[in-house]
C-alpha cells in the first residue's frame, strides 16, 4: 500500500506504525468522563467493512501522525490528513 | 452410514455404489429451538456438542457461503496446549484432550497426527519464560519438556543454530501438540451435527435480527426470517459486522493473516516447529509442502488476502531460520480474516440481549480451539452458564480489568 502523505507524497506504507480506528484521537477527560468512557474509547470499536479513517505514524519518516481513509475490503487510500489538523478541527488542543 | 476399514472394502467390491451425501441440504424451517450463526468449525461443532452432549433438538446452523469455506479451511491446521495463563490453560488442554477422541467421536478421518510441537530459545530470558510456561502446562496436565541444544540438533540438524542474532539455545517441546486435516474437522462435525437431525442450512446470510423488548425472537435472512428461541453467533473474522445487526460495539478488530506453502519436497520437518523471534513457524503437511505462516499483516481488513511487504518478512523468518529451503518454490499464499481482540483472548459470554449468545475474539488462535469452543458454546447455550473452563472468556473482563493477555501487549490488537 502507497500512502500519500499530505507533505512528503506518495509514501511506502512500511515506513508507517499502525495504530488504529482515528476515533483514538478523541480520548475522553480522565478527570470528569468516569470508566465507562474510558472502557469504551480503549476497547471498543466499529470496525467497519468498507471505509475506515485510521491513524498511521510515520516512525521512519517525519514521524507525523496521519489519518488515513481507507477501505477495509479493498485496501484503497481515498484521503490522508495530518493528524493534528484532524485533531484541531475536533476542537482538540493537540 | 457408519464408516470403518469394512465398510471401505465392502464399497470397493460393490461398485462404490453405497456412498450417500455425507449430510442433508434442508430448507430452513419457520422456526427452531436454537439457531447457530456461522456454518464453520465453531459453529458446526456448537451444533453437534448441542445435539450430542446436551441432548437437544430443533438446532439450525445458517452459513452465508458453504459449510467450511471460511477460517476453518484457511489456517496452519496446528493443535496445542501450550498456554501460560490460567484463564487460557484449561480451556486449550480440554480441547487437545478433545481432539485426541475426536475421530472415534464423530466416526471420520481427520488425520489427527500428534507430532509434537517446539518453540525455539534463543536467550536465557527466553529460556525461563518457557521454563516458566512449561510448568504451567505441566500443572494443567498439558505435559510439556524442555529441549536442550543437542535435542534439537537431534531432531533438526539442518537448522541454522549459530545464527549471529537468535542462535537456538533450546526449546520447549509439547509432544502432544501436532496437526489435523482441517476441512476434515468441519466436514466431520457438519455429517455428525446432521445425522442428529441439526439442519445445515448453506447460502444463508443472516442479514438483521429481531430484538422484541431485549429479547432474541430470530433472525432476518437472504431466506426469509427464521425464529429462534436462541441464537449462538460463532462467526469469528465478521463478528463485528454480525453483532451489529444487534447494535454492538465489540472488543475486536478484524485483521488479515497471511499463510503460506510451498511446492512438495520429501520429509523434512516431521514435528511443528515456531521460531516466535524470528515471527515465523512451520510444518509441512503429508503431501510435502511446508505450511507456514508469521505475522498478521497489521491494519484493519476485511479482504482475504495480504500484501507483499508480510510475505517478504515471513520468508525471511524461514530463511533465517533454515537457509535449506532458499530455493524451495512458493506454491500458494492466501488470507484469513482474525477476530483480533483486545487482548489476544477469545470471547465465550451472552451479550445484552436476551437469548443472544456469541462466540468470537479468536485472533489467529482458533482452529486449536474448535472442540472446546463448539463443547463450551453448547454448554451456555443448553444451560446458561458458562463451561467451567471457559469462565474466563467474558466481555466484562476489560471493564473488570480481567484481561487474559498472553503476550502483555495491552488494548492494541494488531500486536497480539
Amino acid at each position: 500500500m502507497i500512502i500519500n502523505h499530505p507533505i512528503l507524497g506518495p509514501r511506502d506504507a512500511q515506513e508507517f506504525v499502525y495504530l488504529g480506528d482515528a476515533a483514538l484521537i478523541d480520548r475522553p477527560d480522565g478527570m470528569t468522563d468516569g470508566i465507562e468512557a474510558f472502557h469504551t474509547y480503549a476497547y471498543l470499536r466499529d470496525n467497519p467493512a468498507g471505509d475506515h479513517r485510521e491513524l498511521w505514524y510515520h516512525e521512519q519518516g517525519d514521524r507525523s501522525w496521519l489519518v488515513v481513509t481507507r477501505n477495509t475490503v479493498t485496501h484503497e487510500i481515498t484521503k490522508v490528513e495530518l493528524a493534528r489538523d484532524v485533531a484541531r478541527a475536533m476542537g482538540r488542543s493537540t | 452410514m457408519r464408516y470403518s476399514g469394512f465398510r471401505v472394502i465392502a464399497e470397493a467390491l460393490t461398485g462404490h455404489r453405497g456412498w450417500k451425501p455425507m449430510w442433508r441440504d434442508p430448507a430452513p424451517q419457520p422456526d427452531y429451538d436454537y439457531i447457530i450463526i456461522g456454518g464453520g468449525g465453531h459453529g458446526l461443532a456448537t451444533a453437534y456438542y448441542l445435539a450430542k452432549e446436551f441432548g437437544q433438538a430443533r438446532i439450525a446452523v445458517l452459513e452465508k457461503g458453504w459449510l467450511g469455506g471460511g477460517n476453518v479451511g484457511r489456517n496452519t491446521t496446528i493443535i496445542r496446549s501450550n498456554y501460560l495463563l490460567d484463564g487460557n490453560e484449561p480451556f486449550y488442554e480440554f480441547s487437545l484432550k478433545l481432539w485426541e477422541g475426536l475421530e472415534q467421536d464423530f466416526n471420520y478421518n481427520a488425520m489427527v497426527s500428534q507430532r509434537g510441537i517446539i518453540n525455539l530459545i534463543h536467550t536465557d530470558a527466553q529460556r525461563d519464560a518457557f521454563t516458566r510456561r512449561g510448568n504451567g502446562m505441566i500443572l494443567h496436565g498439558a505435559g510439556a519438556e524442555m529441549l536442550d541444544r543437542e535435542q534439537v540438533r537431534a531432531l533438526y540438524p539442518w537448522l541454522n543454530f549459530d545464527n549471529a542474532r537468535f542462535p537456538i539455545k533450546g526449546a520447549l517441546m509439547q509432544r502432544r501438540g501436532g496437526t489435523v486435516r482441517h476441512d476434515a474437522v468441519a466436514w466431520g462435525y457438519a455429517r455428525g451435527a446432521d445425522s442428529r437431525g441439526v439442519d445445515l442450512i448453506q447460502n444463508c446470510e443472516v442479514t438483521g435480527m429481531r430484538i422484541e423488548n431485549g429479547r432474541i425472537r430470530g433472525v432476518e435472512t437472504t431466506r426469509g426470517f427464521i425464529g429462534a428461541k436462541k441464537v449462538g453467533v460463532a462467526v469469528a473474522g465478521s463478528s463485528g459486522r454480525v453483532l451489529a445487526h444487534a447494535g454492538m460495539r465489540l472488543p475486536i478488530e478484524s485483521h488479515v493473516l497471511q499463510a503460506f506453502v510451498s511446492e512438495g519436497l520429501k520429509p523434512l520437518i516431521d514435528g511443528v516447529m515456531t521460531f516466535g523471534a524470528g515471527h515465523f513457524y512451520v510444518s509441512q503437511s503429508d503431501k510435502g509442502g511446508l505450511v507456514f505462516g508469521g505475522d498478521i499483516d497489521g491494519y484493519n481488513s476485511y479482504a482475504q488476502r495480504g500484501n507483499l511487504p508480510v510475505i517478504e518478512d515471513v520468508a525471511e523468518g524461514g530463511m533465517a531460520l533454515m537457509p535449506a529451503i532458499g530455493r524451495v518454490r512458493l506454491l500458494r499464499t492466501w488470507g484469513g480474516i482474525m477476530d483480533m481482540s483486545m487482548d489476544g483472548s477469545p470471547i465465550i459470554d451472552r451479550t445484552p440481549v436476551d437469548g443472544l449468545y456469541f462466540n468470537g475474539g479468536w485472533c489467529y488462535g482458533g482452529f486449536k480451539a474448535t472442540p472446546a469452543s463448539g463443547w463450551s458454546f453448547a454448554h451456555l447455550l443448553a444451560r446458561d452458564e458458562p463451561h467451567p473452563t471457559a469462565r474466563a472468556f467474558r466481555f466484562d473482563r476489560f471493564l473488570k480489568g480481567r484481561m487474559i493477555d498472553e503476550k502483555g501487549q495491552g488494548a492494541q490488537p494488531n500486536l497480539h
